[in-house]
């Protein structure tokens, strides 16, 4: 067997080889130096190599979803999965459902391929615990196959109850529930029905039991040591204030990481909120939101909203590698030592990531400024993307405390084939218009000029070096310049998760 | 009248054929259909494919059928 490819390496040879949208192992995303921060080992050794529940983890490992769950016991507003084409991408939609058989090998398919992989999670396209059986078959075949891939799951909460004890018994230490709302007046503007003990139930009914259901079943998990993820949605003049209330009491429910996630709610989709004009939050709504929720409790920002069969590190999505018809013709090596190899190796990485960091930080002056800084990166926690490849950028607030990342913006390549087009730049800067610095591993001149005039700096001379301790150093640079600092405008929230040019 | 699905309309998302008390659901080519000689309507009951449904108008009445006699 001819070695592994290990993406980590590939800032040594990143160097631009011309423009083109693929190639690469494609982009990621990178983490807050928060690591470890106030988290008990215990905990610390359960998420600290899953890419959804660690923020410094997203960047270095991968997760696969397998679509075995194709049916839902609620309605949600936001949802409709009636659609799947190639250019939309969000939770609810899968090209391709699975049998649990079919998803087991495609684990393993995909755990030979990509030694970042880390974690299964059965996210839909439906509800994972409307599926019982489908999805817990799916665990028994993937455990006695792949003993070392973390099992997770994400449900809507409303037959969670019932599976506790079966979630216990495979060892599915992460569990997620979408909790949209504590208040049924307020539910029963998200959820126009549930379907509950042989009975569909409709408006505050519906939503006063699921959100019953919702805190029985989290509460029972939270008992039994099992790490709950909230996800919310946030849903402008619907529940954006109220999910201050539903944040302060999902975590005095033992919740230990919150999701505010901003509605995806474009008329092409079809859900009832598109179609009828509601509209998603701005970045900083968002951001304002987050910030207010922000306590005693952790807070993800680098969730990417990724359909329900996605492959991958976050902000990418190979599941086009691993089609039912590829998978079958795939030879299949798992090497488990291989694996153990790539994740020790990432041990080493993050600590020096961090080592070098904390170096950094020493010596940075304490002052009231507050700087957006965007980043260009394929993963690894390196400045290490070409700015006309990139098709997200890291958004980091960068202060006295240090550099913290607060968010992701999706944009076109603005290169594609060798040049760019002036349209796709104008949707690029638009997209970071509230950034002070842009940070790329290369930069062609014109976007270089084109960035000067917008107001917002390009930055190239920490290609390939880690995140973090760049962009202090830059900031600390940027402080003594003197030149004085403007908060800048709005920047755009692109929809949708990413997507395999 | 028993139910039928509207193929064109149906997602295939598999929620029908388990909350079916009568086992009338089964999956063909890729959508769903109901037999009409199986299904009792859900007397007595709400029809649980009509409830559980995603697509609003996918699960119908079936009036090419007659009506089902106990």
């Amino acid at each position: 067997m001819s070695p592994k490819v290990i993406p980590i390496f590939e800032h040594a040879a990143a160097a631009s080889s011309g423009c083109g949208s693929k190639g690469g192992s494609g982009k990621s995303s990178c983490g807050s130096g928060a690591g470890q921060g106030d988290l008990s080992p215990e905990i610390w050794e359960k998420v600290k190599n899953h890419p959804c529940y660690s923020e410094q983890a997203h960047h270095h490992f991968a997760r696969m979803h397998v679509a075995v769950a194709p049916a839902c016991n609620i309605q949600c507003n936001y949802c409709n999965r009636k659609y799947d084409c190639s250019n939309e991408s969000r939770p609810g939609v899968v090209s391709e459902k699975l049998t649990p058989e079919l998803a087991a090998k495609k684990v393993l398919a995909v755990a030979s391929e990509v030694p970042q992989l880390t974690v299964v999670g059965i996210a839909g396209p439906g509800d994972a615990l409307a599926n019982p059986e489908k999805t817990f078959k799916t665990f028994e075949l993937i455990q006695k196959s792949a003993p070392d891939i973390r099992l997770c799951l994400s449900t809507n909460g409303l037959m969670l109850p019932d599976h506790v004890q079966t979630i216990q018994d495979f060892n599915v230490d992460h569990v997620t529930i979408t909790i949209n709302m504590v208040d049924p007046e307020v539910g029963e503007h998200i959820y126009p029905w549930i379907y509950y003990n042989r009975k569909r139930w409709k408006g505050r009914d519906a939503a006063r039991i699921l959100a019953e259901r919702q805190m029985e079943g989290l509460e029972m998990l939270t008992s039994r040591g099992i790490l709950v993820k909230v996800n919310s949605v946030m849903i402008p003049g619907i529940n954006d204030q109220h999910l201050v209330e539903v944040n302060r009491i999902v975590k005095s429910k033992g919740a230990f990481l919150h999701n505010i996630m901003p509605l995806i709610s474009e008329a092409e989709h079809g859900t009832f909120y598109g179609l009828n004009g509601q509209r998603g939050p701005t970045p900083q709504e968002l951001k304002t939101l987050q910030d207010d929720c922000e306590g005693e409790m952790n807070l993800m920002r680098h969730c990417r909203q990724c359909r329900a069969d996605a492959v991958g590190l976050l902000g990418e999505d190979r599941s086009a590698e691993f089609t039912t018809e590829k998978v079958a013709e795939m030879e299949v090596n798992y090497d488990a030592q291989a694996r153990q190899a790539y994740q020790n190796f990432v041990e080493k990485e993050r600590a020096d990531q961090q080592a070098a960091l904390q170096t950094e930080l020493a010596g940075l002056v304490s002052s009231d400024i507050k700087a957006l800084v965007a980043v260009a990166t394929k993963g690894s926690g390196r400045i290490n993307e070409h700015f006309g490849h990139a098709s997200e950028f890291q958004i980091y607030e960068l202060s006295a405390e240090g550099a913290k990342f607060v968010g992701h913006r999706r944009v076109d390549h603005y290169c594609e084939g060798g040049y760019g087009e002036d349209e796709v730049l104008e949707t690029v800067i638009s997209g970071i218009n509230d950034c002070n610095a842009v940070f790329v591993a290369k930069i062609g001149r014109c976007p270089k000029d084109d960035l000067e005039k917008a107001g917002i700096e390009p930055v190239d001379a920490y290609a390939h070096e880690y995140i973090e301790q760049s962009l202090i150093a830059w900031f600390k640079e940027y402080l003594a310049r003197g030149t004085g600092h403007t908060e800048r405008g709005e920047g755009r929230l692109r929809q949708g998760a990413y997507i395999a040019a | 009248m028993p139910y039928k699905i509207i193929a064109s309309t149906c997602t295939a998302c598999t929620a029908c054929e388990p909350v079916c008390p009568n086992v009338a659901i089964k999956a063909k080519n890729g959508t769903y259909v109901i037999d009409p000689k199986k299904c009792t309507e859900c007397e007595g009951e709400d029809p649980q494919c009509v409830e559980v449904c995603p697509v609003d108008g996918c699960v119908v009445v079936d009036k090419s059928v007659p009506r089902y006699v106990m």
